[in-house]
């Protein structure tokens, strides 16, 4: 991983969280601006994967388990496409807060990938 | 003969139309739902991977998904009398297990030298696993009436 690409991220992630969980309690239901940020959150997690592929090959090697790196990465990824099915076919206020909730999930899991990267003994 | 009282609504299957949840109970499936994701993916490696090195952590980690999972389904499916209990069954595990191993982890670490995801009270995990056992019994709590029979035949 990249540290300031991981910070990216995370902060995407965390803005995301919380733009969608207060538009979704403020009643509004899913729109281009709150299934945007899944989009833009599957985006940076798309460069995540490449960077993850490539980084152990120019010198910058997971220190902890890869295995568990790539379920946490994987999982992830599939999140954001499950959350917008979830607003399309549900388009409540409701969905909305749980595009926030992935958001905020996503970040955790980023948060634990780059402890696993850079913390963790394998 | 007249129409007298209405007819009480004929008990669904539960795998007919569930009565519809609100809108909080569904943000309450997704996070049990993303916590069974995450307790499944880690499980799973800590079994793959190293068994052997802490198996009581291991296989409470394993455990602990399927009880994340099963809470999951029977909180979408609570609607239904029979998975309502289902779900308070999987939600009561799940709060005993999150203090005991959250306990244990403290008091007998050699037990835990290699963290799950009840370790802490689900440090890991930003304590998460420590609070959705109690938001989990105030949905059920708070939406313990009007529930069909489904089931029953």
């Amino acid at each position: 991983m990249i540290a300031w690409f991981t910070v990216v991220l995370i902060a995407v992630a965390c803005i995301a969280g919380l733009l969608c969980t207060v538009l979704g309690l403020a009643g509004r239901r899913p729109s281009d601006l709150s299934v945007g940020t899944q989009a833009l959150i599957l985006v940076l997690l798309v460069v995540q994967v490449v960077i993850s592929i490539i980084a152990p090959f120019v010198g910058n090697p997971p220190s902890g388990d890869l295995l568990e790196f790539w379920v946490y990465l994987v999982s992830a990824v599939l999140i954001p496409p499950a959350a917008v099915i979830w607003a399309l076919i549900e388009r409540s206020r409701w969905s909305t807060v749980i595009m926030g909730v992935a958001a905020f999930a996503i970040a955790i899991m980023v948060w634990r990938m780059n402890v696993i990267w850079t913390i963790q003994v394998a | 003969m007249p129409e007298t009282a209405p007819t009480p609504p004929a008990p669904s299957a539960a795998s007919s139309s569930p009565r519809r949840m609100t809108g909080v109970g569904r943000v309450l499936v997704v996070v049990y739902a993303i916590m069974a994701l995450g307790a499944t993916g880690r499980s799973f490696v800590q079994i793959v991977r190293e068994f052997d090195d802490a198996p009581v952590a291991y296989s409470l980690s394993a455990l602990s998904a399927l009880v994340y999972i099963l809470a999951t389904l029977a909180l979408i499916f609570s609607a239904s009398e029979r998975w309502y209990r289902v779900a308070w069954a999987a939600i009561v595990f799940e709060l005993v297990g999150v203090l005991v191993v959250g306990t244990l982890s403290l008091t007998h670490p050699e037990l835990f030298n290699h963290p799950t995801v009840w370790s802490g009270y689900g440090i890991g995990y930003v304590l998460i696993p420590l609070v959705l056992p109690f938001l989990g019994l105030w949905w059920l709590i708070a939406h313990r009436r009007g529930r069909t029979t489904g089931g029953a035949a």
